[in-house]
């Protein structure tokens, strides 16, 4: 009932932040309109990367202390952080046709390396599918799911270093709206946003912890009844 | 378990760091040697590597040339693309061959240091995407008309920092997709993404390296490579036990 109550708030608070930042908040100067993906865009980056981070954590957990919990844990945050992950993306895609003139701008860091991020955890969840054991799963994916977040850094820190090269600064880049020179108007809409965004991102967190638990129930129960039914054969048989 | 973990540890040395680490050194060089003999008497898995590798850069010239000035400057990029394709089927072979004889559980089950049996696992592959490197560095040179001689320290070491990278990295993922249903798809898919850095550093630097260095940048990668790496055997080293017992 509590988690109802939170899902309902937190789309009442995304449809509040969206009203606010597609007609309240004025157009930036430079960028017009298109200036307006910013706000999700950059709540569901950085989502994603706390999700992630979650994810990393939640596998340390289930390594140390072999609790399926940690890995249910684990595997929501790295479901929700794809989800968030492909959300950013698009969202930079959107912006980036108006105001790059292209969808996919190759001296950009933060593109790059999300596009990296969603390949990596899109491994993750695939590599999760095809292995029917739940031990086995979590520790196959736990590894995957610490190595991904170690990778984050040194892929964020080449990309940066390769572009460095060809050219000094990206411009417009989205977050430059954060620094302190700009309009209070901007900043307030963006945490406005982030706080909506981070409500949905809780509700979401809680609904697939508690389906990756109930999967987790299904499939002992039914390992349970296959025993079951082997030791009842073998009784009949005498 | 715990029993296990006693036995394992009286074998790791005695509770004396220095015994433990030529011990472990000693473990991780007899499956290293294991691995080489197995290649060497008759599995080949190199040498089909290599021509897998070969048939690569010729499409690359198909794809991008005739014009050999473009073949040329793409070469550090072809070369290290050709590396990573057939590196991952190198370490997928050397875990695929241990668990289709069932020796992957034998190994397992030797009561050693999880961290020694990785260092040896990795080390062969090390030994196999070594040669993989040097000879393709020497086909590109042929194939898209590029002077390496003018700069062959820094060309090998960027080969081995390279080498030893995809290694590590491609051991414990191996060994994490050796079981698996669809492991072809999947060992590359895991490990792609992961080597980016690698494979960009690496290009970086085999251009660099070719161009006599003019901006002063060589140092850069070649640091960026040290670190990815010591960083992929910390992480592969920590893991692979966990992998063994019941990944």
């Amino acid at each position: 009932m509590k988690t109802r109550i939170l899902g309902w708030v937190a789309l009442v608070a995304v449809a509040a932040a969206s009203y606010v930042a597609l007609f309240v908040v004025p157009p930036d100067v430079n960028q017009g309109d298109a200036q307006r993906i910013m706000y999700p865009h950059v709540a569901s980056a950085w989502l994603a990367y706390l999700s992630f981070g979650v994810t990393a954590l939640a596998s340390i957990g289930w390594l140390w202390k072999r609790d399926l919990r940690f890995d249910a844990v684990a595997v929501s945050a790295a479901e929700v952080g794809v989800l968030f992950t492909a959300f950013a993306i698009w969202g930079g895609m959107m912006w980036g046709q108006p105001v790059w003139g292209v969808m996919w701008q190759w001296e950009d860091p933060r593109l790059t390396t999300t596009a990296l991020l969603l390949a990596l955890y899109v491994g993750y969840l695939l590599l999760r599918r095809l292995t029917d054991d739940p031990e086995r799963r979590a520790t196959r994916a736990a590894i995957v799911g610490i190595v991904a977040a170690i990778d984050i850094p040194i892929v964020h820190f080449s990309v940066e270093w390769w572009r460095g090269l060809h050219q000094t600064a990206t411009i417009g880049s989205p977050d430059r709206v954060l620094n302190p020179a700009a309009p209070m108007a901007f900043v307030g809409t963006l945490l406005g946003m982030l706080a909506a965004f981070t409500l949905a991102w809780v509700y979401l967190m809680i609904r697939r912890y508690q389906l990756a638990r109930a999967e987790t129930a299904r499939e002992e129960s039914a390992r349970l009844e296959h025993l079951v039914a082997a030791r009842r054969v073998e009784v009949a048989r005498g | 378990m715990g029993a296990a973990d006693a036995d394992r540890r009286a074998a790791a040395g005695d509770g004396n760091p220095m015994n433990a680490i030529r011990r472990g050194t000693r473990i991780a060089i007899a499956v290293a040697r294991k691995d080489a003999l197995a290649e060497l008497r008759g599995r080949h898995a190199t040498v089909s590597t290599l021509f897998f590798a070969a048939v690569v850069l010729l499409l690359f010239g198909f794809a991008l040339g005739p014009d050999s000035a473009r073949l040329s400057a793409a070469a550090p990029g072809l070369l290290w693309l050709a590396i990573v394709f057939a590196g991952i089927l190198a370490v997928g072979r050397l875990h695929q061959l241990e668990t289709d004889d069932g020796a992957l559980e034998h190994l397992a089950a030797y009561p050693v240091d999880r961290r020694a049996l990785y260092a040896g696992k990795a080390l062969g592959g090390f030994a196999v995407m070594l040669v993989l490197g040097v000879v393709l560095l020497v086909a590109v040179a042929i194939l898209f008309a590029v002077e390496v001689a003018s700069a062959p320290i820094p060309l090998l070491v960027t080969i081995v920092l390279g080498a030893a990278g995809v290694a590590a990295v491609g051991t414990f993922y191996a060994g994490l997709t050796v079981r698996l249903r669809a492991r072809e798809v999947m060992l590359p898919l895991l490990m792609l993404p992961i080597l980016a850095p690698l494979l960009l550093a690496a290009v970086k630097a085999t251009a660099a390296a070719l161009s006599g260095d003019p901006f002063g940048e060589l140092g850069a990668w070649i640091g960026l490579l040290v670190a990815f790496d010591i960083v992929m055997i910390v992480a592969g080293a920590a893991t692979y036990g966990f992998l063994l017992e019941d990944g």
